[in-house]
C-alpha cells in the first residue's frame, strides 16, 4: 500500500488481482466444501441486504443516531470471521454490522437494536455502534475510534493467560492509525507476544479525510516494523484472499503466540455515516468505479459461478431469501416494544443485577 | 492483633487474593522488579512470579484497555496507576470501557477490575502529579469508588474490591502508607458502601473520608479538649457506592455538617454530600453545611504552602467551630 | 348651604371622641352656643357646642358611635337645605405620640397563646406557618424552625445567637423556659371538680413534702405573661350584678326542646355570645393597643369578635378561641366551644385554636366563686370574670323577692377603653343577657 498517490493504490506485497488463482488455491480456500463456500457468499449478500435495509429504515426516522454502513467492505468481515476458532475472538470499531452477521447474530436482533428496542441484541441500550455477542466471541462494536484496540490486545492476553489456544483479532479503519492508544497497544502486544492480530480495513477515507492527508511514515500495516511485529496486506474485495492472508497471520498468532498486522485493501460505497455528504471529498466517478469493478459481492458471485458452485437460480434466491430476511427484522423491529424508564438503571452494575450475590451496600443510584 | 503498615496492608490483600484466585494478575509500572514505586508490591514477584506479577511499559491507555479487555475473558486484573494522576491518560479505556462496556452490551459483559494506586496532594509533586479524582470517577455510573483511611479499611477493601465483578477504583494515599494500624491476622473483608464512624460525638458531625480522616481526628482531639465540644466522624470509605444513610443518622443526632476532604471545591465529592444531606436532612439542621476542601488551584510545589492548600488539622480545627457557631 | 359640624379636638391628646349622646334631635332650632350632645374624649366627657343659628338637619354620628377628630358629626342648616351626603364616619388616624407607653413589642406581630405541652399524640397537630413581621425575614435554620412549630413559640419573639443573628435551636429551647405568651385569668373548668390533694382532716406532719420544683412550660409562660399584663396594662374594673332568672330561664327552655338532639346549651355558651354582641355594640372594647417597631402606638380596631375563654388544663390553663362569635348562633358557638375545651383537655388545640382572641371570658362560676377580677390577656383591651349565680333577695317593684344574680366584673385596659366606655360595654351586656331572647335573633 503506497501512500503517496490519490490513484488506485499499489501495494508492496504482489497485489493480487481480482479472483487470483493463488488464493482461491490455497489450502484454507481449496478445501472448503460447496456449502461453505454458497455460505460465504451468502453471509456476504445477508450483510449487504441488512444494511440497505437499515439505511431505509434511517431515512423513515426508525433509527436515531449514528449508522455506519458496511456496504463494499463485506468480503473483509465474511472472510475473517469464517477463520475463527473456538478460542478466537474479535473486536472492532463502529462499523460492526458486517462483523456481527458474520460471526452469525440473529438479524433480528441487530435490527431491533438500531431501532432502539428492548428486543434489541444489546436491549436497546447501544445501538448501531455496540453490537455485541460474547457468545460468538464478538466484543463489540466500539464509539471512540482506536479505542477497542487495548481491548483487543486484553483479548489476546485473556487467552494466552489461560494457555489456550486462540487468537483475537481487533479491527480498525485507516483513521485510527494514528491514535496514541493504538501504538501503546502494538508495543504491548510485540513486547509480550501477545497472539493478536491487528486488521486495519483500509477503505481510504477516515471520514473525510483520505489516508494520504491523514497518515505519515511507512504504510499502515508496515508500521509493525519499528515494532518488531509481523505485517501483510491484501486485497479486502476478494474474499478468498482475506481468507488466505488472515490465515497465515492467525496461525502465527495461535501457533507461536506472536501478534501482526494485516492491512486490508478494501472501499465503502456510503459515506462515513449515512449523514456524512461525501462529495466533499470523493467523486460519484470513483464510486461507481469500485462498485462496477471491485465489489466483493460481484466478484464471488462470478468466482463461485466458475466455480460452478452457483447458479443463476440460486444466486436469485440467496438474495431474494436475504432481502425477505432483512424485511422481516425491520418487522420485528417495529412491532417489538421499547424499554422502559425503569430499565434505564438495569445492566450497569453487574452487582445490582444479581442481587443474591450483592455485597456491597448504600446507594449506588443517585438523583 | 498485629499492627502493620497502610503498604502492607495492601500488599496482604494483594497477596491473599493472589493466592486464592489463580485469575487474579497485578499489573503495572515498576509493580514488579522495581517492588513497586512505593513498595506496595514489594516481594509479590518473588513470591508469585512474572506471569502473575507484570511489569508494563508506560502507556496506561494501552495497558488499563488491555487489562479491561483481559477481564471480559475471566481475568480478574489488579491494574496498579502509579499516581492515579495518570487515570487521565487512560480516561477513555477506564470511564469509556471499563465503565460502559456492561450496559452497551445490554448486560452481557462485566469487568471485573480493579484500578488502584495512590491519589493525593501533599508531596510537593506539582500540579500533574496531585490530582485526587474520586469524584470524576464517581460521577459515572458504571464504576465503584473507594478510598480507604487505614490499614485495617485497606485491606479489608482491596480483598472486596477484587473479588467485585465490577469495576473498583481503589485511590490509596502515599502518605498514608506509612500509617500503622492494627489488622486482623484472620482474613476479613469490609463490604463496600459502608461507612465507619471513626469517632462517636454528639455536637457536630465530620464527614469526611481518606488521609482527611487523619486530620479530622486530630482536630477532634482538640476539639474536645480545649473547647470541650464533641465531634462525631464519618468516614465515607466508599464513595460510590455511598453509605448516606450513616451521614444522614449523624445529622439527625448533631445537626450541624462539617465536610472535610481533599478536593478541589467545584462539582467535589463534598458537593454531592451537601445536597443529598440538605436533601433528606433539611428539617435536622441547626445551621448551613460546611465544608473544607483543598484551595482552588492547581497543586502548588512549596512545600509549606502546600500544607496550606490541603486540609490539615489546623484548618480542620477553625472550620469546624465555624460549623459550630 | 348647611353647615357640617365635624368631631372637634377637645384635648391635647385626644385622638377619637365618642358622641355619647346628644341633646337634640333632627328638626330642632338649635341657637349659637346651645349644646348639641355630649362627647367623651380620651380625658372626660366634653359638651358639643353649635355655633351657629339654624336647625338641626341631619345626624351623621349616632349616640355611642366613635368619631375621629374632623370627621361629620352633624349638619346645621335652614329647614328645607339641602343636607351634603357626608360618607360614613372615618376611622381614627393614629397619632404619634412620645410619651406614649412604649410596650417593645411591634404593632403587626401576633403573640402566640399558651402551647400545652404535646406530647406524642396519635392524631398529628396542624401547625400553621408561623408568621413573620411583614417586611422582616427571620433568619433561623430549619432544625429550629421546625421546633418553634412544635412549640408554638413564635420565631419573632425569638433572639438569635447564632451568626448573623440566626436563630439556633438552642435560642428556641432557652426561649421555651422563658416564652413570652398571654396571660389567662383564673383556671375555668366544666363540671370537674378541682384536684386537691386529699388527706385525713386528722393529719399531723408537714402540710406538703418539701421540694423545689421545676417550673414546667405552662407554668412558666403563664407566670410570664401574668406578669407583664399587670405591670404594663393599666387595668382598672367596672362590676355588675346581673338578673340572671331569665337567662337561666331561657336556656331550660331551649335544654329542655332540644334534649332530643343531645344539645346542651351552658349559662358560658349564652354569655360568651352576649359578649360578642356586646363588643358589637360598644366595639371600642373589641381593640388592642399596639406600639409600632418605630415605637407609635395605635389602637388597632379589630373587625370580628373572636372571643376566648379559660379552660384550666392540667398544670395550667389556656384559652381558646371562638372565632366570629359576632356571626355564630348560640348553638354554634356552644358546639364549638365543647369541642374547643376537650381538646385542650386532651392537649390537642392547635395553635390557630389558642391565637388571635379580641376579647376574653373567665367563668368561675361552676367553682363557687362570686365574684372576681380577672387578669386581662394582651393584646385585648378588656376580660370579663363571670361568678357564681347565687339566690339572694332583690328589690322588685318596691318588694323584696328572691332575684338569681350572677356577679359580673370587666377588667379593662385604661389606655384603650375608658369607664364611660367600659360601663357602656357592661350595660349592652346586661341587657342582653337580662333579655336573653336578644341573642337568639
Amino acid at each position: 500500500m503506497s501512500n503517496k498517490s490519490n490513484a488506485t493504490p499499489a501495494k508492496q506485497d504482489a497485489a493480487p488481482a481480482v479472483g487470483t488463482p493463488q488464493s482461491h488455491l490455497a489450502p484454507i480456500n481449496a478445501n472448503l466444501s460447496k456449502e461453505a463456500k454458497v455460505g460465504l457468499y451468502r453471509t456476504m449478500v445477508r450483510i449487504r441486504r441488512f444494511e440497505e435495509r437499515s439505511l431505509r429504515a434511517y431515512q423513515a426516522k426508525k433509527i436515531g443516531g449514528f449508522l455506519h454502513l458496511y456496504i463494499g467492505q463485506e468480503a473483509v468481515a465474511v472472510g475473517c470471521c469464517s477463520l475463527m476458532g473456538a478460542n478466537d475472538h474479535v473486536i472492532t470499531a463502529y462499523r460492526d454490522h458486517g462483523h456481527a452477521i458474520a460471526v452469525g447474530m440473529d438479524l433480528n436482533a441487530l435490527m431491533a437494536e438500531v431501532y432502539g428496542k428492548a428486543t434489541g441484541c444489546s436491549k436497546g441500550k447501544g445501538g448501531s455502534m455496540h453490537y455485541f455477542d460474547p457468545s460468538r466471541n464478538f466484543w463489540g462494536g466500539h464509539g471512540i475510534v482506536g479505542g477497542q484496540i487495548p481491548l483487543g490486545v486484553g483479548l489476546a492476553y485473556g487467552v494466552k493467560y489461560k494457555g489456550l489456544k486462540g487468537a483475537s483479532m481487533a479491527f480498525m479503519g485507516d483513521g485510527a492509525v494514528n491514535q496514541g492508544a493504538v501504538h501503546e497497544s502494538y508495543n504491548l502486544a510485540a513486547l509480550w507476544n501477545l497472539p493478536v492480530v491487528f486488521v486495519i480495513e483500509n477503505n481510504r477515507y477516515s471520514m473525510g479525510t483520505s489516508q494520504e492527508r491523514s497518515s505519515a511514515g511507512f504504510g499502515l500495516a508496515e508500521r509493525g516494523r519499528a515494532y518488531g511485529m509481523a505485517w501483510g496486506t491484501c486485497d479486502g474485495h476478494n474474499v478468498y484472499d482475506v481468507r488466505a492472508t488472515m490465515d497465515k497471520f492467525l496461525k502465527l498468532a495461535r501457533d507461536e503466540s506472536k501478534p501482526s498486522i494485516v492491512e486490508v485493501d478494501t472501499y465503502r460505497y456510503r459515506g462515513h455515516s449515512v449523514a456524512d455528504p461525501d462529495k466533499t471529498y470523493r467523486t460519484r466517478g470513483e464510486i461507481e468505479d469500485y462498485q462496477n469493478t471491485k465489489d466483493p459481492i460481484s466478484l464471488f458471485q462470478k468466482t463461485l459461478l466458475d466455480e460452478g458452485v452457483l447458479t443463476d437460480a440460486l444466486i436469485e434466491q440467496i438474495d431474494t431469501e436475504a432481502r425477505a430476511e432483512a424485511d422481516r427484522s425491520a418487522d420485528f423491529a417495529e412491532a417489538s416494544p421499547y424499554p422502559t424508564v425503569e430499565d434505564l438503571q438495569k445492566d450497569v452494575y453487574w452487582e445490582v443485577d444479581n442481587p443474591a450475590q450483592k455485597t456491597s451496600q448504600g446507594r449506588i443510584f443517585f438523583s | 492483633m498485629p499492627v502493620i503498615t497502610y503498604r502492607e496492608a495492601i500488599r496482604h490483600a494483594l497477596a491473599e487474593e493472589l493466592e486464592r484466585d489463580p485469575n487474579v494478575v497485578v499489573m503495572g509500572e515498576e509493580v514488579a522488579q522495581f517492588n513497586g514505586a512505593y513498595k506496595v508490591t514489594e516481594g509479590l514477584l518473588a513470591k508469585f512470579g512474572p506471569k502473575r506479577i507484570v511489569d508494563t511499559p508506560i502507556s496506561e491507555a494501552g495497558f488499563i484497555g488491555m487489562g479491561v479487555g483481559a477481564s471480559m475473558l475471566g481475568v480478574r486484573p489488579v491494574m496498579e496507576l502509579m499516581f492515579w494522576s495518570f487515570y487521565s491518560v487512560a480516561f477513555d479505556q477506564i470511564l469509556n470501557n471499563a465503565a460502559n462496556l456492561r450496559y452497551m452490551s445490554g448486560g452481557q459483559i462485566n469487568v471485573p477490575i480493579v484500578i488502584r494506586g495512590p491519589a493525593n496532594g501533599g508531596t510537593n509533586v506539582g500540579a500533574t502529579h496531585s490530582h485526587t479524582p474520586e469524584n470524576v470517577l464517581a460521577n459515572h455510573p458504571g464504576v465503584k469508588v473507594v478510598v480507604p483511611a487505614t490499614p485495617y479499611d485497606a485491606k479489608g477493601l482491596l480483598k472486596t474490591a477484587i473479588r467485585d465483578n465490577d469495576p473498583v477504583m481503589f485511590l490509596e494515599n502515599t502518605i498514608l502508607y506509612g500509617d500503622k494500624g492494627e489488622v486482623p491476622a484472620e482474613e476479613y473483608l469490609i463490604p463496600l458502601g459502608k461507612a465507619d464512624i471513626k469517632r462517636a460525638g454528639t455536637d457536630l458531625t465530620i464527614v469526611t473520608y481518606g488521609r482527611s480522616v487523619i486530620h479530622s481526628l486530630q482536630a477532634a482531639e482538640i476539639l474536645q479538649k480545649e473547647h470541650n465540644r464533641s465531634v462525631e466522624i464519618v468516614d465515607l470509605r466508599t464513595i460510590r457506592p455511598l453509605d448516606i444513610d450513616t451521614v444522614l443518622a449523624s445529622v439527625a443526632k448533631t445537626h450541624r455538617v462539617l465536610i472535610v476532604e481533599e478536593q478541589k471545591p467545584f462539582a467535589s465529592v463534598g458537593s454531592q454530600l451537601a445536597y443529598m444531606i440538605q436533601r433528606e436532612a433539611f428539617d435536622e439542621l441547626d445551621g448551613p453545611i460546611h465544608r473544607l476542601t483543598t484551595v482552588d488551584s492547581p497543586a502548588i510545589y512549596s512545600p509549606p504552602v502546600e500544607t496550606e492548600q490541603l486540609p490539615n488539622p489546623n484548618r480542620v480545627l477553625k472550620a469546624a467551630l465555624e460549623a459550630l457557631a | 348651604m348647611a353647615q357640617i359640624i365635624d368631631m372637634p379636638k377637645l384635648s391635647d391628646t385626644m385622638t377619637v371622641g365618642t358622641l355619647v349622646k346628644w341633646l337634640k334631635k333632627e328638626g330642632d332650632a338649635v341657637k349659637s352656643g346651645a349644646i348639641l350632645g355630649e362627647i367623651e374624649t380620651d380625658k372626660a366627657t366634653m359638651e358639643l357646642e353649635s355655633f351657629f343659628d339654624g336647625t338641626l338637619l341631619k345626624i351623621y354620628a349616632p349616640a355611642g358611635s366613635q368619631i375621629a377628630i374632623g370627621a361629620p358629626l352633624c349638619a346645621i342648616g335652614k329647614p328645607g337645605e339641602i343636607v351634603p351626603d357626608v360618607p360614613a364616619p372615618v376611622a381614627p388616624t393614629p397619632i404619634l405620640k412620645d410619651d406614649a407607653p412604649a410596650p417593645h413589642k411591634p404593632a403587626t406581630e401576633r403573640i402566640p397563646a399558651l402551647t400545652p405541652p404535646l406530647a406524642a399524640t396519635a392524631q398529628p397537630v396542624v401547625h400553621p406557618e408561623i408568621p413573620s413581621s411583614p417586611g422582616q425575614r427571620i433568619k433561623i435554620s430549619p432544625l429550629a424552625k421546625k421546633l418553634a412549630a412544635e412549640k408554638g413559640i413564635d420565631p419573632t419573639r425569638v433572639t438569635g445567637t447564632g451568626p448573623g443573628g440566626r436563630i439556633v435551636r438552642d435560642d428556641v429551647i432557652a426561649a421555651e423556659t422563658a416564652p413570652k405568651s398571654q396571660a389567662p385569668a383564673a383556671a375555668t373548668t366544666k363540671g370537674a371538680a378541682p384536684a386537691f390533694v386529699s388527706a385525713s382532716l386528722l393529719a399531723k406532719g408537714p402540710v406538703q413534702e418539701e421540694k423545689l420544683v421545676p417550673v414546667s412550660n405552662i407554668r412558666g409562660i403563664i407566670a410570664k405573661r401574668l406578669v407583664e399584663s399587670k405591670t404594663q396594662i393599666p387595668h382598672f374594673y367596672l362590676d355588675v350584678e346581673i338578673d340572671a332568672g331569665p337567662l337561666l330561664e331561657l336556656r331550660q327552655q331551649l335544654n329542655a326542646a332540644l334534649e332530643k338532639s343531645g344539645v346542651k346549651l351552658s349559662v358560658n355558651d349564652f354569655i360568651l355570645k352576649a359578649s360578642a354582641e356586646a363588643l358589637r355594640r360598644v366595639p371600642t372594647v373589641n381593640s388592642s393597643w399596639e406600639v409600632s417597631a418605630a415605637g407609635q402606638a395605635s389602637i388597632h380596631q379589630h373587625p370580628a369578635a373572636h372571643v376566648s375563654f379559660a379552660v384550666a388544663i392540667e398544670d395550667g390553663l389556656i384559652t381558646p378561641v371562638v372565632r366570629d362569635a359576632h356571626l355564630k348562633t348560640v348553638f354554634a358557638i356552644s358546639d364549638e366551644a365543647k369541642s374547643l375545651a376537650k381538646r385542650a383537655k386532651d392537649k390537642k388545640l392547635a395553635p390557630n385554636d389558642f391565637t388571635g382572641g379580641t376579647f376574653c371570658v373567665s367563668n368561675l362560676g361552676m367553682m363557687g366563686i362570686d365574684h372576681f377580677s380577672a387578669i386581662i390577656n394582651p393584646p385585648n383591651a378588656a376580660i370579663l370574670a363571670v361568678g357564681t349565680t347565687v339566690k339572694k333577695p332583690v328589690v322588685k317593684n318596691d318588694q323584696i323577692v328572691i332575684g338569681q344574680r350572677m356577679s359580673l366584673t370587666l377588667s379593662v385596659d385604661h389606655r384603650v377603653v375608658d369607664g364611660a366606655v367600659g360601663a357602656q360595654f357592661l350595660a349592652a351586656l346586661r341587657q342582653l343577657l337580662e333579655s336573653p331572647a336578644l341573642l337568639l335573633i
